[in-house]
């Protein structure tokens, strides 16, 4: 509490715990506070007729506060308030700068090409209709497509899934990090929060565990660009797609090599094709956990709808870009979304410097801009109007 | 050299007086008396003490000098000591009478004395009856009273005491502020009609240019009533005969019932003086409502000759019916049972004692100094304590409510959008110190200006900066800023990707950023609360920010992971996301977006309806502060008044002579304590002993 002037009130009285809330009160004149007060404010006869025999003692109050800026609530201080002066070219200011960015944002995500491909399958006509029935397995479907003009590259190619909650909490925290860390004792008992994708039927140990990793996607898409009426396959890249933390830091192999000996005992997740170590038979260094598409898929989306890097196209003749033409989309349909009206999608994009297409935040830098400059003169009218009363 | 610390200050100033004329008052055991009289010792045995009671309103000693003779010396107001005298003394009597009529003239309290020689033989009888009455089972007080009665009468008058009161420096200003902050004053007194009316109108309270103050001073029920139904009417004509009483119910669970009496609109000023006696019956439950209401139509009221428990009543029918806060000050041990009763009960340290402060919430050494205590301290400390629940609220009702947003893109699965550490640190660390230094320091104007601009009290009484529609107001705001605070950074990264094409939609990038966006946001919501930027304010906000910084990206490094791997897995996701420059630029929409719009209607809202604060904090940027108010003169201005210094309670007189107690305290506190007691002049019963100087530890000490 600080202090009340009382630096009058002499010795060995301020102590005595009466504090902001000495009676349970605060301090709160709410309503009209009536003060009620007796006429004891009477200082009596110090001075009456006969003067005091004793003088008063003059020295040191030791309880007495110290007389410092912070205790006597002094402090310097800058005490902004909202002037004219400062509000209004604010305002406009900002307004202007705005619109500024959110130009510059609004013409960079046009630039932005984007492609999507539903490959659903939800309607009889499309072309994956067939593979949408979940008993058939290792179904194959084809898209095609057309660009008119050069889709400049770098082309990244990502999936998207919608209605998917990976966002959902148990389903987000079914995981153990220690285990994808390339800790063998969890290799054998993995974290409760992996129930019930923890044990198999035969209480052997599934790694990875969880549903995060059980659900892996495992759709596969191969692009062809139609030439001369033959088709040419499109290289993809599959590498680098995933962040380098996540590679590097977060997600790590058991030092055995090869890799398989880690895994003895262990079953792999139930909805896998193959085990972790087999994920990428191309590449030695691109399996169990630090697959790269392992990893995208293990980063969880923020929102049920979302898209995950798939591929890069950045080599050869196609570094510049898709050139115009007719292409052809081999997808390996084995992933199933219809059950929760789900859909799928190829979206092949490039970027920019502020990342993937996205209209929304430039469209919000220019309204919000444009507001500001409203309400400056709005604000320039009420100023106006009604001027700050000078009188009291 | 011998100091006597007097009980209450009259009784100082006649023992001094004493002193002076040759008698010195020298010592004092539980039976007797030493005086030095005329450089002679004298002891007298003190035999019987004829205690003071609020009825009796006199107090006598019985003491036997060393010649054997027996005397007794009675004081007490005039006009019942003037009852009780032999019939040789009317010459006398008319003779003090002037005097008294003088000495009230010059504003001084009185007293009279009288004394009367006792027979041996009666006396024996006497002091039998008396040890009787005073051991009796039933009926002990009557049976006193009735002794006292009978031996107290035929007195001969010694004469009169007065005794200079003056006010304290800056009474008067400091009730004319305290009025100009529509505080409402009603003076609770003991002393008598006359003095109270003088102290009015000398403090201000009582002007002339009133339109008419009331007297009420009947002793009848139907007495009181019809003068206070007189003023009311006379006061306000229109008004209905019955008082409205609004029942309503509040407090938790509306468990709490209330009648609040209306405020009734009076033309011009009126003041309502009423005395101890029509007030016993003004309180009793038929008519305190008419009390109240006439009460309160006044500006003025003063209640005079009323007893410490009147006083208390006072105070609770006033918080019973107006639902208003009180303020009980006063420095006497009387007022001890008002300050415990009003709401804030402030004691004056001064000369009547430590009983009043002892059982106050604050304390000062001057009257004047309730304005700095109100004014001042009161005031930032109401705006203080209200900006620092609203910033409360907002802060956590921002944050509760963007997870209710999220709820429905996450299938309701109650998936924080934040990251754990981050909630668990948000009201522990990177929110809490900011609001403490506002809620410390702020002030929107300096007290020199609350001073100047007492009208800028009135804000707290009208409840005005934390009410019901305050509180709905802070949650609509937290409502559009948690709106903001999600829909943002939702619309801003749905189906963007970082700037090399990798994932920034992944949920720990959006919490981040979310949370990001949060603690952005509720800093500069304090910002622009906070009216007073002191360093340490200054300190605390960025330090916040920085801290928070620190510690995201402490947490989310790369070695915090590696020792404590499932503890932390936010690893990388400050380092991939804080790069983009889409994340910055929708903290920076976001923010500005939650915080433009408070801006522009505040700036609004003080061009179309400024409060006097924002008045005062505007003229305060034009003009150089006030000086500080100067230290007015103490003013002698003759009133006319007059009283007695009587303020006492039964009791002391059965203390002393019971000789319990005293012989538990250290011989020379007791000293100090028996002294006051057994002197008849003054009777106060006010506590602070201040024996002799070099004790000062010790008794101090044995007080508390």
């Amino acid at each position: 509490m600080y202090s009340m002037s009382m630096w009058n009130v002499g010795r060995g009285r301020k102590k005595k715990g009466r504090g902001m809330t000495g009676k349970g009160e605060l301090l709160h004149p709410g309503k009209d506070l009536s003060v009620l007060l007796t006429s004891l404010f009477l200082c009596s006869p110090v001075d009456c007729a006969i003067k005091a025999m004793v003088k008063h003692e003059q020295e040191e109050f030791p309880n007495r506060p110290d007389n410092t800026a912070f205790t006597q609530q002094r402090l310097p201080a800058w005490q902004p308030i909202l002037s004219a002066g400062i509000v209004i070219p604010g305002f406009v200011l900002i307004g202007l700068a705005f619109i500024g960015v959110g130009v510059g944002l609004f013409i960079t995500s046009r630039d932005v090409q984007v492609l999507e491909l539903d490959y659903t399958g939800a309607v009889a006509t499309d072309p994956c209709y067939k593979c949408s029935d979940p008993s058939i397995k290792n179904c194959e479907c084809t898209m095609e497509f057309h660009l008119d003009t050069l889709f400049k590259g770098p082309v990244f190619i990502y999936y998207g899934l919608t209605n998917y909650f990976q966002n959902q909490r148990k389903y987000g925290i079914s995981k153990d990090d220690n285990q994808l860390y390339g800790d063998l004792d969890t290799f054998k008992s993995p974290a409760s929060e992996c129930f019930p994708y923890g044990y198999d039927s035969k209480s052997k140990p599934i790694v990875p565990c969880g549903a995060l990793a059980n659900s892996m996607f495992n759709d596969t898409f191969r692009l062809y660009r139609m030439v001369n009426g033959s088709k040419k396959e499109v290289p993809l890249n599959g590498k680098g797609i995933a962040w380098w933390t996540d590679q590097n830091v977060k997600y790590r192999n058991p030092n055995e090599t090869p890799l398989i000996n880690a895994f003895n005992g262990t079953v792999k997740p139930i909805n896998w094709p193959k085990a972790a170590y087999e994920l990428d038979t191309t590449d030695v260094y691109n399996n169990g956990f630090i697959n790269q598409d392992f990893l995208v898929w293990m980063r969880r989306a923020a929102l049920p709808n979302f898209r995950k890097l798939y591929r890069r196209i950045t080599k050869d003749e196609y570094q510049a870009g898709l050139p115009a033409g007719n292409y052809s989309l081999e997808i390996s349909y084995n992933y199933h979304v219809l059950s929760f009206k789900g859909k799928k999608k190829l979206v092949l994009s490039n970027i920019s410097w502020m990342g993937g297409k996205n209209d929304f935040l430039g469209i919000a830098y220019l309204v919000v801009g444009s507001l500001c400059v409203i309400m400056s003169i709005v604000m320039l009218i009420v100023y106006a109007k009604f001027k700050f009363p000078e009188e009291d | 050299e011998l100091n006597y610390q007097a009980q209450s200050p009259d009784e100082g100033a006649l023992v001094t007086a004493a002193r002076n004329f040759g008698f010195v008052f020298r010592s004092r055991t539980p039976e007797t008396i030493t005086m030095m009289e005329m450089g002679e010792k004298v002891t007298y045995e003190l035999l019987a003490v004829l205690d003071f009671n609020n009825v009796r309103k006199r107090m006598s000693v019985i003491v036997r000098s060393p010649d054997g003779k027996m005397t007794l010396y009675c004081k007490g107001a005039d006009t019942i000591i003037f009852e009780r005298l032999d019939r040789s003394c009317k010459k006398l009597m008319k003779v003090t009478t002037g005097h008294l009529n003088e000495y009230a003239g010059d504003g001084l309290r009185t007293l009279a004395l009288a004394y009367k020689h006792l027979e041996e033989s009666y006396m024996e009888e006497w002091i039998q009856r008396h040890h009787e009455a005073s051991t009796a089972l039933e009926g002990r007080e009557e049976r006193l009273d009735q002794l006292y009665e009978e031996i107290e009468k035929d007195m001969i008058l010694l004469g009169a005491t007065a005794v200079e009161d003056k006010l304290q420096d800056g009474v008067p200003h400091t009730i004319e502020q305290l009025a100009k902050a529509d505080i409402k004053i009603w003076v609770l007194t003991g002393d008598k009609q006359e003095t109270a009316e003088n102290i009015g109108y000398s403090c201000n309270m009582l002007r002339e240019e009133m339109k008419d103050v009331f007297i009420v001073a009947a002793n009848t029920t139907e007495g009181v009533k019809q003068e206070l139904q007189y003023a009311r009417r006379k006061m306000c004509p229109g008004a209905a005969e019955e008082p409205t009483v609004t029942k309503a119910r509040a407090g938790l669970f509306w468990l709490k019932k209330m009648e609040t009496v209306q405020d009734e609109k009076v033309e011009g000023e009126y003041g309502l003086i009423i005395n101890g006696h029509s007030l016993a019956f003004a309180l009793e439950k038929d008519l305190e409502l008419e009390l109240l209401r006439t009460a309160c139509m006044c500006q003025t009221v003063i209640c005079c000759r009323v007893t410490p428990l009147q006083k208390a009543q006072v105070v609770e029918l006033v918080k019973k019916y107006k639902q208003a806060i009180t303020l009980a000050i006063g420095d006497g041990a009387n007022d001890v049972s008002m300050i415990k009763a009003a709401h804030i009960g402030v004691g004056i340290s001064g000369q009547e004692g430590m009983q009043a402060v002892l059982s106050s919430d604050f304390s000062f050494a001057q009257f004047r100094y309730l304005q700095r205590l109100l004014l001042v301290h009161g005031r930032w400390s109401y705006l203080r304590m209200c900006k620092f629940l609203q910033y409360f609220f907002y802060k956590n009702f921002t944050f509760t409510f963007v997870h209710f947003w999220y709820a429905f893109f996450c299938g309701f699965s109650a998936q924080t959008v934040y990251d754990e550490w981050f909630i668990a640190l948000y009201n522990l660390v990177y929110t809490c110190l900011p609001i403490l230094s506002l809620s410390l320091f702020d002030q929107d104007v300096n007290d020199r200006w609350s001073f100047q601009y007492p009208q800028l009290y009135s804000p707290g009484q009208l409840n005005m900066y934390f009410s019901k529609k305050a509180f709905v107001r802070c949650m609509m705001h937290s409502c559009y800023s948690s709106l903001v605070l999600f829909f943002i950074p939702w619309g801003a990264m749905h189906d963007t990707v970082r700037d090399d094409g990798r994932d920034l939609v992944d949920y720990q990038s959006f919490a981040l950023l979310a949370q990001t966006c949060l603690l952005v946001v509720v800093s500069a919501q304090l910002c622009i609360d906070t009216y007073y930027w002191t360093t340490v304010n200054q300190f605390f906000v960025w330090g916040s920010l920085a801290a928070y910084i620190a510690i995201t990206l402490t947490m989310y490094s790369n070695g915090t992971f590696l020792i404590f791997t499932s503890i932390f897995p936010f690893v990388g996701a400050a380092r991939n996301s804080l790069n983009q420059p889409n994340v910055w630029l929708t903290i920076f929409l976001a923010s500005l977006l939650c915080i433009l719009p408070v801006v522009a209607l505040r700036f609004i809202l003080i061009q179309i309806r400024p409060t006097i604060n924002d008045k005062v904090r505007h003229k305060m940027q034009m003009e150089a502060p006030p000086a500080p108010a100067p230290r007015r003169p103490v003013r002698r201005v003759s009133t006319r008044r007059s009283g007695y210094a009587f303020s006492h309670s039964q009791g002391y007189g059965a203390l002393v002579t019971s000789e319990r107690f005293l012989f538990k305290r250290p011989l020379k506190s007791l000293l100090a304590f028996s002294i006051q007691t057994d002197l008849p002049l003054a009777t106060n019963q006010a506590k602070l002993f201040r024996p002799i100087p070099e004790e000062i530890e010790g008794s101090q000490s044995s007080q508390s």
